[in-house]
C-alpha cells in the first residue's frame, strides 16, 4: 500500500478524532471513538499492519494537532489504541463468516477500555477506586463498540458491491 | 422496514455472541462493583482496642473518649466519616467520607481510628 494512501486513510482517522473532541462528553473518556471505524475499515481491507500504522499515526499526529502529546490524554488514547490492536491481533482467527466487523468493534472498544482504566487505576489516579464506574464504561465500550461496528460493516458492504464496478481503491 | 432489515444483515451470528458475552461482562461488572458486599462495617479503635464494630447500614454517631478529648465520628448512607477531632492538624476530619473496605482514617493524637471492613478483610492487621 502507498504512503500517501496510508497517510489519507491516518488523516481521515485524525479528523473524525477532532470532530469528537468538540463534542461535550457526560463522563470523561466516555467518547464514542469514531475514529475507530477507520481502523476497521483499514483492518478488512488492507490488514493489520496497515491498521496499526494508521491508528499509531491517528494517535500521534491527532494528539500533536490536539495540543495533548505525551499528556495523560494522550497516553491514555495510545494505551487504549495499542490494546484494541493487541485485541484484533488475537481475534484474527476468527472465521470472517461469523464474525463480522460488530465482533472486532465490540472487542476492540472493550480492551480499549480496559487499558484505560489500567492506566488509571495505575498511574494517573492510584488512590481513586476508579473500577467502581467499570459497569458505566463496559456499557459505553459495548454501545459505541456495536454503533461503529455497524456503520464499519456498512461501509464494507458497500464497498464490496462496489468493487464489482471500479477498480480497487 | 429495507433499512431495518440490511441492518440485521450487518450482524452475523458470532456477532450475536459477542454482543451477549459484552452483556453478561457488563452484567457482572454491575454485580461486583455496585451490588458489592452489603453489610460492610466500620470498626473504630482507641489506644489499640476495639472500642466499636458497627453496620454501616444504619446512620449513626457515637462520640470516641481519648487522652486529648472526644472524637466525634459520623456514619451516614453507608459512608464513614470523622466530623471532629481534638488534635491539632485534623488530619482525619479533613480526610472525609471514607466508604471502601480497606479505607482508614486514624486521628493519632487522640489515638482513635476508624476502618471500614468488607465480608473478608484484605489483610489481617495494620500497625502505626
Amino acid at each position: 500500500m502507498e504512503d500517501h494512501h496510508l497517510a489519507y486513510l491516518a488523516a481521515l482517522a485524525i479528523s473524525l478524532m477532532w470532530v469528537e473532541a468538540a463534542l461535550p462528553s457526560p463522563l470523561p473518556g466516555v467518547k464514542p471513538g469514531l475514529a475507530n471505524i477507520v481502523t476497521l475499515l483499514v483492518l478488512r481491507q488492507y490488514g493489520l499492519r496497515t491498521a496499526f500504522w494508521v491508528a499509531g499515526l491517528r494517535v500521534v499526529a491527532g494528539s500533536i494537532l490536539l495540543g495533548s502529546f505525551l499528556t495523560p490524554g494522550f497516553m491514555l488514547s495510545l494505551g487504549g489504541a495499542m490494546a484494541s490492536l493487541l485485541v484484533l491481533w488475537l481475534a484474527r482467527g476468527l472465521p470472517e463468516r461469523y464474525f463480522g466487523a460488530v465482533s472486532l468493534s465490540v472487542l476492540a472498544a472493550f480492551a480499549h477500555m480496559c487499558a484505560q482504566l489500567a492506566i488509571v487505576s495505575v498511574w494517573l489516579m492510584p488512590t481513586v477506586n476508579v473500577f467502581y464506574l467499570s459497569p458505566v464504561f463496559g456499557a459505553a465500550a459495548w454501545l459505541f463498540g456495536l454503533s461503529n461496528g455497524l456503520i464499519a460493516a456498512s461501509l464494507l458492504q458497500q464497498y464490496q458491491f462496489g468493487r464489482a464496478h471500479e477498480p480497487a481503491l | 422496514m429495507n433499512s431495518a432489515f440490511s441492518m440485521m444483515a450487518l450482524i452475523r451470528r458470532g456477532d450475536w455472541g459477542v454482543l451477549m458475552l459484552g452483556v453478561a461482562v457488563v452484567g457482572a461488572l454491575i454485580a461486583h462493583f455496585w451490588m458489592g458486599p452489603v453489610g460492610q462495617r466500620l470498626i473504630i479503635k482507641r489506644g489499640g482496642t476495639v472500642f466499636l464494630n458497627a453496620s454501616l447500614e444504619r446512620a449513626f454517631q457515637v462520640n470516641v473518649p481519648g487522652p486529648l478529648g472526644i472524637t466525634r465520628i459520623e456514619v451516614l448512607n453507608h459512608r464513614a466519616r470523622v466530623q471532629s477531632d481534638p488534635g491539632p492538624r485534623q488530619l482525619c476530619v479533613r480526610e472525609g467520607w471514607i466508604d471502601h473496605a480497606g479505607e482508614v482514617a486514624i486521628c493519632l493524637p487522640n489515638q482513635v481510628s476508624m476502618e471500614i471492613t468488607g465480608r473478608v478483610r484484605a489483610y489481617d492487621s495494620l500497625n502505626y
